[in-house]
């Protein structure tokens, strides 16, 4: 009767600290230019993840990668356990990745609640007949998935919002709403493309709190793209920099702010 | 005042999710199905039923099936007035094969194979979309009604190459064929299409719907909330396709008797998408009034002449109809491209706060 997918307890496996997502080797190019060459990390259960670098390093091209939006052309992801090359994008959801994106990629048309509830379909169930009828089985399912998005949008402090189309919202509120969307399909591994992209200071520590929440109470892994060093360096367990597609440093962030490369990338280096 | 909404709290997800969570708007329905049930049909008389309420119903019912695949899931199909030939035909074979069949299942069959052959001619949508989209489902509506010319076997060899609907009974009345009188048929016609609005208010505000939506407003983010394409895309191509059909086979043996291929071509499927764009697209109700003023416009351009005293000849109010509509079309395109339907939205909205201005 539980609509939740099988992958929610499959992931109960992967004890905590335990690797979640391992990437190994990865490379991707398009025509000639390598957007990610070569680049290896590993996300561990429970922990935040960023992932950094200056424009064109090739982060997002690496969470497209991640979630299955790309195929790599070389290097394999191994995913709880299972390696793969590719999968197509809606499997992704079904192993339990959840993603955001760096240009709010919200269905415009549809009100907050709408969206959310998308963000269950692959957990809903019931077929044409009783979709038609509305009742009984496709009601209660209904209902239940009410229950569920009402906690996120309580969570998210977006109830007075619910039943606008998110077309009308300003910025940072369709940013709130990605991500309650995302938080809907209940992911072992959520990857954000610049959450904090475009906002302003109050909304950040927003967000930020909201990310912090997520992962402590809510058990998600998460792996973020930011550009807000302060940021990064507040919420991430570890870093990964990447530049011109390559990997320039790995670890705790402390490290990662005293490393010479990262330094070099950001600030530029005297020839 | 007449539509204020304080004082109606909700305490349950049910109530929230009833079909008019607003009390006036379902009394405002009553009165509407008071006036299609019993007003209506007992003032009307021969002219009224076979000109306005008939087709009107009947065109409504196309332009929603047409409004899922269009509206509500984003996928630009020209090719609606072939679904609705396919419709027809099934219906004639399945009644001249099989000749005690309920009308009443024969129709809901043939509707079956409006959406097979409407999944089939929907499988570009999974590479395309928009113009090309529009372009493939257009082969689509010449192939099929070239078919309904030259495959003779469709129209049992008929010499004219048209169908003609026999006399058929229900419950000892006659519902089609010269017989039939238009009373049973608005009867029959209201009560199909009533039940299919019904179940389409459903599926669209419900998982289907959301899915179709999704797909429309952003399909890239909508696979990666793990919405199959494949699926969403044909799934609206089939049930669009089945609500054409049985708009078709309605049109067909509930309304004009006889039909020729011709009946079908592209002609029929602009002036549905007609009624979709004006009524309203990605809404339900605003098929209704789409219908209802493309059907009443020649009526009144025919009527309302004659009695101010300025009688028009027969070809001037063709051509009026044909301006009028198609400044109508660009008209709404501009200022209100969600149509009658958001009109009225807006009307209800401010009535809802009215005195106030916010």
């Amino acid at each position: 009767m539980n609509a939740r997918p099988d992958p929610a307890r499959l992931s109960d496996a992967i004890a905590d600290g335990a690797v979640l997502l391992d990437v190994r080797n990865v490379s991707l190019s398009f025509g000639g230019v390598k957007a990610v060459s070569d680049i290896s990390f590993d996300v561990l259960k429970g922990e935040i993840r960023a992932i950094i670098g200056p424009n064109g390093a090739g982060k997002t091209s690496m969470l497209n990668v991640i979630n299955g939006f790309y195929t790599a052309q070389q290097g394999t992801i191994v995913f709880r356990g299972k390696e793969r090359r590719a999968m197509k994008a809606h499997e992704a959801v079904g192993q339990g990745i959840a993603r955001t994106f760096q240009n709010v990629a919200l269905f415009k048309g549809m009100s907050t609640l709408d969206n959310i509830m998308a963000g269950r379909s692959v957990m809903m169930k019931r077929n044409l007949f009783w979709q038609m009828l509305r009742h009984g089985p496709a009601l209660r399912e209904e209902i239940e998935h009410r229950r569920e998005v009402e906690e996120i949008i309580d969570f998210l402090e977006i109830e007075h919002i619910r039943h606008t189309p998110v077309g009308k919202l300003p910025y940072g509120l369709q940013k709130r709403v990605e991500l309650g969307r995302a938080l809907a399909m209940e992911p072992t591994l959520l990857l954000l493309d610049e959450p904090m992209a475009g906002m302003n200071l109050e909304e950040k520590e927003d967000m930020s709190r909201f990310i912090v929440e997520v992962n402590r109470h809510r058990g998600t892994t998460i792996a973020l793209i930011e550009h807000d060093m302060g940021v990064v360096m507040d919420l991430s367990d570890r870093v990964v920099v990447l530049d011109y597609g390559k990997k320039i440093a790995d670890g705790p962030p402390d490290a990662v702010k005293a490393n010479k490369d990262v330094i070099d990338a950001y600030l530029g280096v005297a020839h | 005042m007449l539509y204020r909404t304080a004082g109606q709290f909700k305490t349950s997800y049910e109530a929230d999710f009833a079909l008019f969570p607003v009390r006036q708007d379902a009394i405002l329905l009553g009165v509407i199905l008071l006036f299609a049930w019993v007003i209506l049909p007992w003032s009307a008389n021969e002219f009224v039923f076979q000109t306005l309420l008939i087709p009107v119903l009947i065109y409504s019912l196309a332009a929603l099936g047409l409004n899922l695949l269009t509206g509500y899931a984003g996928q630009l199909s020209l090719g609606t007035a072939a679904f609705m030939g396919v419709g027809a035909y099934a219906c004639y074979k399945l009644t001249t094969i099989f000749p005690g069949m309920n009308l009443v299942v024969a129709i809901a069959l043939s509707g079956f194979f409006a959406a097979a052959v409407g999944v089939v001619f929907g499988l570009p949508s999974l590479r395309i979309k928009g113009f090309y989209l529009a372009i493939a489902t257009l082969a689509a509506q010449f192939f099929l009604v070239w078919l309904f010319e030259k495959w003779a076997w469709l129209y049992n060899y008929n010499s004219s190459g048209a169908i003609q609907v026999p006399n058929m009974k229900m419950f000892g009345v006659y519902v089609a064929g010269p017989q039939a009188t238009s009373l049973t048929q608005y009867y029959f016609v209201l009560a199909v299409v009533s039940l299919i609005t019904w179940f389409s208010i459903n599926i669209t505000r419900g998982r289907i719907g959301r899915m179709w939506k999704a797909v429309r407003d952003m399909d890239i983010a909508a696979e990666l909330v793990g919405i199959n394409l494949m699926r969403a895309k044909l799934s609206a191509f089939a049930i669009s396709s089945y609500v054409a059909g049985v708009s078709g086979a309605l049109f067909v043996f509930l309304w004009r008797g006889a039909a020729e291929p011709v009946l079908f071509d592209v002609q029929l499927s602009f002036r549905i998408l007609f009624i979709a764009i004006i009524g309203g697209l990605g809404s339900i109700i605003g098929n209704y009034f789409g219908a209802l003023l493309i059907v009443a416009l020649p009526v009144i351009l025919g009527i309302v002449p004659d009695a101010l005293g300025v009688p028009i000849r027969a070809a001037v109010q063709e051509h009026l109809n044909t301006m009028i509509v198609g400044a109508l079309i660009i008209t709404f395109l501009i200022a209100e491209p969600l149509g009658m339907a958001r009109l009225w939205g807006i009307i209800r909205e401010k009535l809802i706060i009215w005195p106030f201005p916010h």
